[in-house]
């Protein structure tokens, strides 16, 4: 069907008989093939150029920076790479993250993105073009979405033709659900990945229609770059054993499917294992196993196949089908044995709450506490993908009726990443790229049956015979009599042009020269041609400006400053967050520790350039629950902790003073949970909560609530802005408490314009050995002082 | 595999094989040495060459393995490598004997076999490169 393919039958020419609908431009089928082919490549261009530019909503409002939480390593570990170089970078340790413990960056984190925007740093700096390493990182997320876009044209184009590769590449081009994750700005490493995936997954497609073991060992080798850049690499590994096995459950193995697979699991698996994060896991753990059992069973079914070459019998057949089922089901015993013994390392928790999805909930709470770890609503299918979401069961279908080996795969991939979006938020975007595809499959159906100039013959009593010759009388008498009743004056033409021989149009043998053999079904006139089409067009535009809508309007803003309207229209820029980074970056010691909620690591590491305690690589568990411990004790309970951990300043997010809903208070039930799960006996979630089960701020919080560090943090000092009443808490839409806590281990030492960021200085221990809240009665000389001084001293004569 | 195991439920279906079909083989032979005379008989040499070199790597990656199973898997990467060359190895030359086999030309019309041992030859150098660099 496609332009291309059909223009190779131009030679053969069209039979007289058939007949269009509208006229067709005249070329020689040279011009006709340069024409396509410039075509397409201009389009590609523009689509590159749409993803391009509408994913710098944010860089164009604001300013060329990074902007979530995990950018803000990566972005770190590449400048580490570009100033001191690859080896520094594969060895680095950072002694600055993790503070007690530290963490050896280089060997836990997936180094792809950071290679490749260091590799393309260099270039730019060999040609003379010096760029900050700013800017390649802010822009590399775009500048990957054109290359995803090309990527899906081919893999489209190995499934359909080229027609449906460009619509699917002008819908991954603009995709929300896409461009959510790929902005500028967002230099995570989604932003290579999608690239990378789309485009191990044509290799392996094309691998498998030629059986190559180039193509193999191409599709290894992109996997090898995914693998290290993107832990969702194991949706790779998984995905393709799967495609091989359904494949040879449903009787099409072939022997191209034992190069293929074979030679991009030998290599792709070594290749994987020389990315130290990854390390001996794809030997080690089950999500990996998948592979190797098929990779195993591929080279049974071969052996048998070429046993069966040879031997003949029909018993020797059976017997060596048993064989087969018995190696595999031996095999699989075998490695549900290793499993259990320990051999095989289980389920990642990560990972294992995929199918078991309340196993994170109950067991893990760090995952759980994740927003990106929730289920989607409906709502957020739609508009994450519009239209697409409709069209995607469509193109699976039209898959289904025509189904070629690489159909399966995109069958399969549908199935698996519909389910996997269905139960994580975050992996829409693993879904996107195959609603796109099938999407686009079942667009171009569309457009190319309703677009295409062949007229249907008639049919005519007696007369099934479809073949051109002795179709054309009846095709007389029935224009004759449709004339006359079609009151469509375009579809008159393509029936006079028919009927009449004089006024015969030389039809262009060339456009779809092959589709015109004369058939009874198909598409009558124009007037339904001009319906399907405009209202398909509509369609379209409407996907595009809906695209545009949702890329500006919840995308485009970085997390970094927070930007709201004034009655007048204008901006008003919120920037607290650097205010305080900064602040602490030029303020303090360049060794001071900073205790904070793991969400703000990165970003304090990144910004402020400070070491901190946890940060949001999550690798130790026990570590944030000994921040969440510190920030949920009381005052004299977490001074031993911070003390202890060398803590200088403690930073608390607290939005009531502006309505920031994600501050550390939203936030506070996770850290008791996860204090909760490592000291059960200390933290009881409960003792947050009012008698009732409410969880309030007010004056009618529980006490352990009230003497709890970070309550103390958030509401210190609030009263003073409202003239000592208690201050409404913008964010809980209640009144905070009547009487401000009073800090007695901690100083606060910065608070933001805006009381987003507060920054607490740790006390230093009394010189005098007294406790401290004994010395701020002490200084603070007032009558109450022996009201204070006594209990104090009970405590030290305890000690 | 349905398609051809159909075609032989027919019960005189042996003699309808192209690629096999020993004359001298009677039903009282074993299934094995019907099997070993087929192939001798029926086999171009290049491919028993290719396959003299399948066994000599399985046989390298039995002894790595007995060796690793037995004795120690100390150095867990360097077995890892060396094990990996000979699978890799080992399922490059098996793609190549396929894809050299004149008897599969059908299934692949878009490689020669010269192309297949070109895809030979670059597929052993990126597995080599990987293996060397893993060797530690």
């Amino acid at each position: 069907m496609s332009p291309g393919a059909s223009s190779r039958g131009a030679g053969t020419g069209a039979g007289a008989g058939t007949r269009t609908a509208y006229r067709l431009p005249t070329l020689s089928s040279e011009a006709n093939k340069n024409v396509l082919s410039l075509l397409r490549l201009i389009i590609i261009f523009l689509i590159a150029g749409a993803a391009v530019s509408s994913r710098l909503f944010a860089v164009v409002r604001h300013e060329s920076i990074i902007h979530e939480f995990d950018p803000w390593f990566n972005f770190r570990a590449t400048k580490v790479l570009t100033t001191d170089g690859f080896y520094r970078f594969w060895n680095w340790f950072d002694a600055t993250a993790w503070y007690p413990l530290g963490r050896a960056a280089g060997g836990t984190a997936y180094p792809g993105l950071m290679v490749t925007s260091g590799a393309i740093y260099n270039l730019f700096h060999s040609l003379n073009i010096p760029v900050d390493i700013r800017n390649i990182c802010v822009l590399l997320a775009p500048a990957f979405s054109g290359l995803t876009a090309w990527a899906t044209y081919m893999f489209t184009a190995a499934m359909k033709d080229d027609a449906a590769g460009l619509l699917a590449a002008a819908f991954i081009g603009i995709a929300p659900g896409y461009i959510s994750r790929s902005v500028a700005g967002s230099y995570d490493n989604e932003a290579i990945a999608i690239f990378l995936l789309m485009m191990t997954f044509y290799l392996w497609i094309k691998a498998l229609k030629d059986g190559s073991a180039l193509w193999g060992v191409a599709t290894a080798l992109f996997y090898f770059y995914m693998v290290a850049a993107w832990g969702g690499y194991v949706f790779i590994t998984n995905m393709i054993p799967l495609h091989a096995l359904v494949l040879i459950l449903m009787g099409r193995f072939s022997s191209r499917l034992y190069v293929s697979y074979s030679s991009f699991y030998a290599l792709g698996t070594l290749a994987s294992m020389q990315v130290p994060f990854v390390g001996f896991q794809p030997v080690r753990t089950s999500e990996h196993m998948a592979a190797l059992g098929v990779f195993g069973l591929l080279q049974l079914v071969a052996f048998v196949e070429l046993i069966r070459s040879h031997v003949p019998s029909k018993q020797f057949k059976l017997l060596l089908v048993a064989f087969v089922v018995l190696v595999a089901t031996l095999a699989f015993g075998a490695l549900v044995a290793l499993t259990y013994a320990g051999y095989i390392a289980p389920w990642t928790g990560r990972f294992y709450s995929l199918w078991d999805t309340a196993y994170a909930k109950k067991h893990i709470p760090i995952i759980a506490s994740v927003s990106e770890h929730q289920p989607p609503a409906w709502p957020a299918f739609f508009f994450d993908l519009e239209m697409l979401i409709f069209l995607f069961p469509v193109g699976v279908f039209l898959l289904f009726k025509e189904l070629r080996d690489e159909h399966v795969f995109v069958i399969i991939y549908a199935v698996m990443a519909s389910y996997f979006a269905g139960v994580m938020v975050r992996l829409m975007l693993t879904l996107t790229p195959v609603v796109c595809v099938s999407a686009a499959i079942a667009m171009s159906t569309l457009l190319q049956t309703y677009l295409d100039p062949k007229e249907p013959t008639p049919l005519v009593e007696g007369d099934d015979d479809p073949e051109d010759e002795s179709v054309l009388k009846p095709t007389r008498s029935a224009a004759a009599s449709r004339k006359g009743a079609d009151t469509a004056t375009a579809s008159r033409e393509g029936t006079v042009g028919s009927s009449d021989s004089e006024l015969f149009r030389p039809v262009s043998p060339v456009f779809r020269a092959s589709s015109f053999t004369s058939s009874k079904f198909g598409v009558f006139g124009l007037d339904s041609r001009f319906f399907v089409t405009i209202y398909s067009l509509l369609l379209l535009l409407v996907f595009v400006l809906h695209c545009t809508f949702v890329t500006s309007t919840a995308y485009s803003s970085p997390s970094v400053v927070l930007a709201s309207r004034n009655a007048d229209g204008s901006q008003h820029i919120i920037d607290d967050f650097r205010e305080a980074y900064y602040w602490l970056r030029q303020n303090t010691a360049s060794d001071a520790k900073v205790m904070s909620w793991w969400d703000y690591g990165y970003q304090i590491s990144g910004m402020a350039d400070r070491p901190t305690l946890v940060d949001n690589n999550t690798w130790n568990n026990t570590h944030i629950a000994t921040v969440g411990k510190a920030m949920c004790s009381p005052e004299d309970k977490s001074y031993p902790i911070l003390q202890k951990h060398d803590v200088d300043y403690v930073l608390i997010i607290f939005g009531g003073l502006l309505g920031f809903s994600g501050d550390d208070i939203n936030k506070y039930l996770w850290m008791i949970r996860i204090a909760q799960g490592v000291w059960p006996d200390e933290v009881r979630e409960a003792d947050y909560f009012t008698p009732r089960g409410e969880y309030k701020i007010d004056d009618g919080a529980s006490k352990t609530m009230r003497d709890s560090l970070l309550y103390k943090m958030s509401y210190y000092r609030f009263n003073d802005l409202f003239g000592g009443r208690p201050g409404m808490d913008r964010v809980r839409q209640t009144p905070g408490p009547s009487k401000s806590p009073e800090l007695e281990y901690l100083d606060e030492a910065f608070t933001s314009e805006n009381w987003i960021v507060r920054i607490y200085e740790v006390k230093k221990p009394d010189a005098l050995g007294r406790d401290l809240p004994g010395v701020k009665g002490f200084e603070s000389g007032k009558r109450r002082k022996r009201a204070f001084a006594l209990p104090a001293a009970a405590t030290t004569k305890n000690k | 595999m349905p398609p051809k195991g159909a075609k032989a439920s027919s019960s005189a279906a042996t003699k309808s094989r192209t690629s096999a079909s020993p004359s001298s083989s009677s039903s009282t032979q074993s299934p094995l040495s019907t099997l070993y005379n087929s192939y001798v008989d029926n086999t171009p040499k290049r491919l028993k060459v290719i396959d003299a070199f399948l066994v000599f790597l399985m046989l390298s990656g039995m002894i790595q393995f007995l060796y690793c199973a037995l004795i120690t898997n100390f150095p867990f990467n360097s077995f890892i490598a060396g094990f990996a060359s000979t699978v890799g190895q080992f399922v490059l030359a098996a793609s190549l004997r396929i894809q050299a086999n004149p008897e599969n030309g059908q299934t692949f019309p878009k490689v020669s076999p010269e192309r297949a041992f070109g895809d030979f030859l670059f597929g052993s150098v990126i597995l080599h490169f990987f293996v060397f660099n893993f060797l530690g």
